[in-house]
């Protein structure tokens, strides 16, 4: 099966983020009133090669781990999308 | 005996032949080390230059780290050899694992290029050997992800083990506790994001970063 995956990178909690916060700052002279907790991130698509979804998640994970991430201040959440 | 330097170069590097010239201008010799290489020889310390080591993309040194000589720079230092990452170098090494904490981008989400004063923390490495604590050193920076970052676990470690080399005196990017440089805990690895190496002659507007380079070298500053 080849799966479809999701991967989001953000930083962790407690991580200052800096491009965060000057989003959120911008957003109340555009209109946008009530947003706060702004996080900004990465997102990457792609197609895994698997036998089920528990293994396409795994080695999705594995290598957000490894590449996609940097774990001293990034995590990571994997999602599988679709499957043919 | 004359010093070896081993310049590593990745596609994207830019500060190779600044590297080069400085250490050369010590009296040290310097060889270019390419990213595909596997073995490192005949070489007596290493540095990874600033730039932008595989076009920075995906975070800086995510990439660089997984160039074939990083496991080559691995080995020297586990050796006890003398390696210094500077700006995109010390991102690599931090992305490598061989530099604890990471980099992330400035406070102010501006690229940086301005000169600094550096506070010479601790002698205990081979970058600042020769310098003295609480010596003030100007230092230029020039990057865009130079926010020192750890966890306070991490941050009591290198506190504990003095393993925080430089810290800015005022600082430009929001870095943790002001730091500018840090070392492993033998001492032996050091990264920085100032660049010392544009730092070796009047001409440049300071030759504060002979002090740094040349005990990294292990000469004296006046050769």
């Amino acid at each position: 099966m080849i799966y479809s995956v999701l991967v989001e990178v953000s930083l962790r909690p407690g991580i200052a983020d800096p491009e965060g916060a000057t989003i959120e700052r911008a957003l109340p002279a555009l209109g946008f009133t009530g947003v706060s907790d702004v996080r900004a991130g990465k997102a990457f698509r792609f197609s895994i090669e698997a036998a089920n979804e528990d293994e396409a998640v795994r080695h999705a994970q594995g290598l957000a781990d490894r590449l996609l991430s940097n774990p001293v201040i990034e995590h990571s959440v994997v999602r599988v999308e679709d499957a043919r | 005996m004359t010093t070896r330097v081993g310049v590593v170069v990745f596609p994207g590097s830019n500060c190779e032949y600044d590297a080069a010239l400085a250490v050369e201008s010590l009296g040290a010799t310097s060889t270019f080390v390419w990213h595909s290489t596997t073995h490192i020889s005949d070489v007596d310390a290493i540095i990874l230059p600033g730039g932008f080591a595989h076009g920075d993309y995906l975070r800086p040194g995510a990439i660089a780290r997984f160039s074939p000589v990083m496991e080559a720079v691995a080995a020297f230092a586990a050796d006890g050899g003398p390696v210094l990452g500077i700006c995109n170098g010390f991102q690599v090494l931090t992305e490598a694992g061989l530099l604890p904490g990471a980099l992330q981008k400035n406070r102010g989400l501006t690229f940086l290029c301005e000169p600094t004063t550096v506070v010479v923390s601790s002698t205990r490495s081979v970058l600042t050997r020769g310098a003295s604590v609480g010596q003030e050193l100007s230092v230029p920076i020039n990057h865009f992800s130079g926010a020192y970052t750890c966890d306070d676990a991490t941050h009591d470690m290198l506190v504990a083990r003095d393993q925080i080399v430089l810290r800015y005196r005022d600082n430009p990017n929001g870095s943790r506790d002001d730091i500018a440089g840090v070392s492993n805990e033998a001492g032996n690895v050091v990264g920085l994001m100032p660049h010392p190496e544009r730092a070796t002659s009047a001409l440049l507007g300071s030759e504060d970063g002979r002090v740094l380079l040349a005990g990294f070298l292990g000469v004296p500053a006046l050769a």
